[in-house]
C-alpha cells in the first residue's frame, strides 16, 4: 500500500460572489490521519473539504498533495473518495454497482475485469458488515446502511485520501454512535488520510485524532481534542466546545 | 314526541381523516365521469363513427388518395425531425438551468414557456416575416433554391418553436429536485462529464424525459395554427395531417375528414398505451427512483 497522503493547505481563499466563504487559511494534515474539520453552519468547513476534493476551485491559494500542487488538479485526478452529505447514492442502480461505479469508469487500461471487480465489490461489502446487499437499491435500505454503501463506493476507486461531509448528519442519535465506531474502524483498517466535517463537537472529540475548529471562514484552533478541550485558544473555541 | 337518542351505526372515527362521506365519493366520481364523457369519449366515438359512416373500404379508400398519403408522410417526418431536436434542446436547456448557475438564468427561464404563452398563428406569423419572400433574408433564400416559408423547413421551424418547451418544463423540475449530488458523486468516482451524463443524469431523467417526449410528439403532430401560416397549404406538399383534416371538412368530404381525423386520434393512443405499457414493465424501477 502506498504511504497515506500528507496534505497542505496554502493561504486558500474562497469568495462566491462577493461574500468571502472561507478567508485565507492553512493547515497541514499529516499522514494518516483522521482529521474533523468542526464548526457551526456558514464556518467554511464543507467549502474547505470540497476544495479539497476538487469540487470547488478556491480564489486563492494552494493545495498540496504529498509536497506537489494539486490545486490545479480535477475532480477525477484528485482520487479523493467522497462521501457526501445525503449519501448521494446513484438511486437507479443495485448497491453492487453502487460500489463498482468508479472501477467500472476507469479507461479500459487501468479497467479491472469483471471478476476481479466482483471480487473487490465483495470484499467491500464484507468491510462495511453488510455482505448480503449487494442486489438491493438504495430506497430499500436504512440511512446508515446508505452511509456505509457511500463509505464503500469512496473506497472502492482505491483513493488516496477518504473526505466525508457530515458523514452522520443524516441519521438518528443511536445508529450515529454506533457508526463513529465503524468510521474509525475503516480509518485504522484503510490507513488512509481521512478528513470529515461536522458541527457535532462530541462526535469530533471522540473520533478525531487533530480538531480543526472554524468559525466564519476562519481557522479558529487546530490541536488534539483533549488540547482543545483543556485549551481553548479563542473565546469562540471555548462558547462551542461546551455549548 | 319523545326523544330519541340515535346512535351512529358505524362511529366517525373509523373513518380515516382524509376520506369524505360516501355522497361526496360518489358525487365527485360521478362529475368527473360525466365529464369524461361529454367532452373526451362521446367525441372521440363520433369521430370513429362518421369516419365508418359509409364502411371500412371507403374510409380507407379516402386516406390511400395521393394528397392524403402525403399528408400522412409529412406528418411523420416532421415529427421525426421535431422531437429529436427537441429532446435534445430540452435536456441542453434544462441541464444549464438546473446544474449552473449564471446571470439571465430567470430570465431565460421564462423565454422557454414564451412558445406556451403566444398565439400559434403569431408565431407562423413572426416565422413568415422573417423568413417569407417579402424580407431580405427570405428573398436570398428563394434565389438560393432553398425556400422556408410555404416549404417544408417552414413547418419543420414552426413546429420546433411550438413544441420546444415540453422536454424542457418536464425535465427542469425533476432535475431541481434532485440536485447536482449524484453527478458529483461520480466525477469523484473518475467518471467523465459525458459518462457522468450517459450513467447517472439520462437513467435518472428518463420518465421525465419520456413523458416530454410524448408530449412533445403528439403537439407535433397535431399542431395547426403556426404550421397553417407558414406552410402555404400546399396539396400533397406542404400539407399536414392536420391541415388535410380542415381541407376535407371545407370541401364537405366528412368520411374523408374524420377517417384523418381518427387516425391522428389513433397515433394519440398509440402513444398514450406506449407510456402506460412503460410505466407497467418498470414499475419496480419507477418506485425505486421515486421513494428515495
Amino acid at each position: 500500500m502506498e504511504t497515506p497522503v500528507n496534505i497542505e493547505i496554502e493561504d486558500i481563499a474562497k469568495e462566491f460572489g462577493t461574500t468571502a466563504a472561507l478567508h485565507p487559511v492553512s493547515l497541514t494534515i499529516p499522514s494518516g490521519t483522521l482529521v474533523a474539520l468542526l464548526g457551526p453552519s456558514g464556518s467554511g468547513k464543507t467549502t474547505l473539504l470540497r476544495i479539497l476534493g476538487g469540487l470547488e476551485f478556491p480564489s486563492a491559494g494552494r493545495v498540496l498533495f504529498d509536497g506537489s500542487d494539486a490545486t490545479g488538479l480535477t475532480v477525477q485526478e484528485r482520487r479523493a473518495g467522497f462521501v457526501f452529505q445525503s449519501y448521494a447514492l446513484f438511486r437507479h442502480m443495485t448497491v453492487f454497482d453502487n460500489i463498482a461505479y468508479g472501477l467500472r469508469a476507469r479507461p479500459s487500461k487501468t479497467r479491472p475485469p469483471a471478476a476481479e471487480i466482483a471480487r473487490r465489490v465483495n470484499k467491500l461489502l464484507d468491510l462495511i458488515k453488510l455482505p448480503d446487499i449487494g442486489a438491493r437499491y438504495p430506497s430499500q435500505l436504512s440511512g446508515g446502511q446508505r452511509q456505509r454503501v457511500a463509505l464503500a463506493r469512496a473506497l472502492a476507486i482505491e483513493p488516496r485520501m477518504l473526505l466525508l461531509d457530515e458523514p452522520f448528519g443524516a441519521l438518528d442519535a443511536k445508529v450515529r454512535k454506533e457508526l463513529r465506531q465503524g468510521l474509525r474502524d475503516i480509518h485504522d483498517t484503510t490507513g488512509l488520510t481521512t478528513v470529515f466535517v461536522t458541527h457535532d463537537q462530541d462526535e469530533a472529540m471522540e473520533l478525531a485524532d487533530l480538531v480543526v475548529v472554524m468559525s466564519m471562514g476562519r481557522i479558529e484552533q487546530v490541536g488534539k481534542p483533549e488540547d482543545i478541550r483543556s485549551r481553548p485558544r479563542t473565546p469562540f473555541v471555548r462558547e462551542f466546545i461546551t455549548a | 314526541m319523545t326523544d330519541t337518542i340515535t346512535i351512529p351505526s358505524r362511529p366517525r372515527a373509523f373513518r380515516p381523516a382524509t376520506t369524505e362521506p360516501t355522497v361526496v365519493k360518489w358525487a365527485l366520481i360521478a362529475l368527473c365521469l360525466a365529464v369524461l364523457t361529454v367532452l373526451l369519449f362521446a367525441p372521440l366515438i363520433a369521430v370513429f363513427d362518421e369516419a365508418l359512416r359509409r364502411g371500412w373500404a371507403f374510409a380507407l379508400v379516402s386516406l390511400s388518395e395521393p394528397d392524403a398519403q402525403s399528408a400522412i408522410w409529412l406528418t411523420l417526418t416532421v415529427a421525426a425531425i421535431v422531437v429529436p431536436l427537441n429532446a435534445a434542446f430540452g435536456i441542453a436547456a434544462a441541464w444549464a438551468i438546473t446544474k449552473f448557475d449564471w446571470r439571465g438564468k430567470a430570465w431565460v427561464i421564462t423565454m422557454i414557456d414564451l412558445p406556451f404563452s403566444v398565439s400559434p398563428v403569431v408565431a407562423g406569423l413572426l416565422f413568415v416575416l422573417m423568413f417569407g419572400a417579402n424580407s431580405a433574408l427570405g428573398a436570398w433564400l428563394v434565389a438560393s433554391g432553398f425556400p422556408i416559408v410555404f416549404a417544408v423547413p417552414g413547418i419543420v421551424l414552426a413546429t420546433l418553436f411550438i413544441t420546444f418547451p415540453f422536454v424542457a418544463r418536464e425535465l427542469i423540475p425533476v432535475m431541481l429536485e434532485q440536485g447536482r449530488a449524484e453527478e458529483e458523486a461520480a466525477l469523484t468516482l473518475g467518471a467523465s462529464g459525458w459518462r457522468t451524463f450517459l450513467t447517472v443524469t439520462l437513467p435518472n431523467i428518463r420518465w421525465a424525459l419520456l413523458y416530454g417526449v410524448l408530449l412533445c410528439n403528439a403537439r407535433a403532430m397535431g399542431e395547426f395554427g403556426a404550421v397553417a401560416v407558414v406552410s402555404g397549404k400546399i396539396r400533397g406538399q406542404t400539407t399536414t395531417m392536420p391541415l388535410m383534416i380542415e381541407m376535407f371538412y371545407n370541401e364537405y368530404l366528412s368520411v374523408a375528414a374524420f377517417t384523418m381525423a381518427g387516425v391522428l386520434a389513433l397515433l394519440a393512443f398509440v402513444t398514450l398505451a406506449l407510456k402506460s405499457a412503460l410505466e407497467w414493465r418498470y414499475a419496480d424501477q419507477l418506485a425505486a427512483t421515486h421513494r428515495h
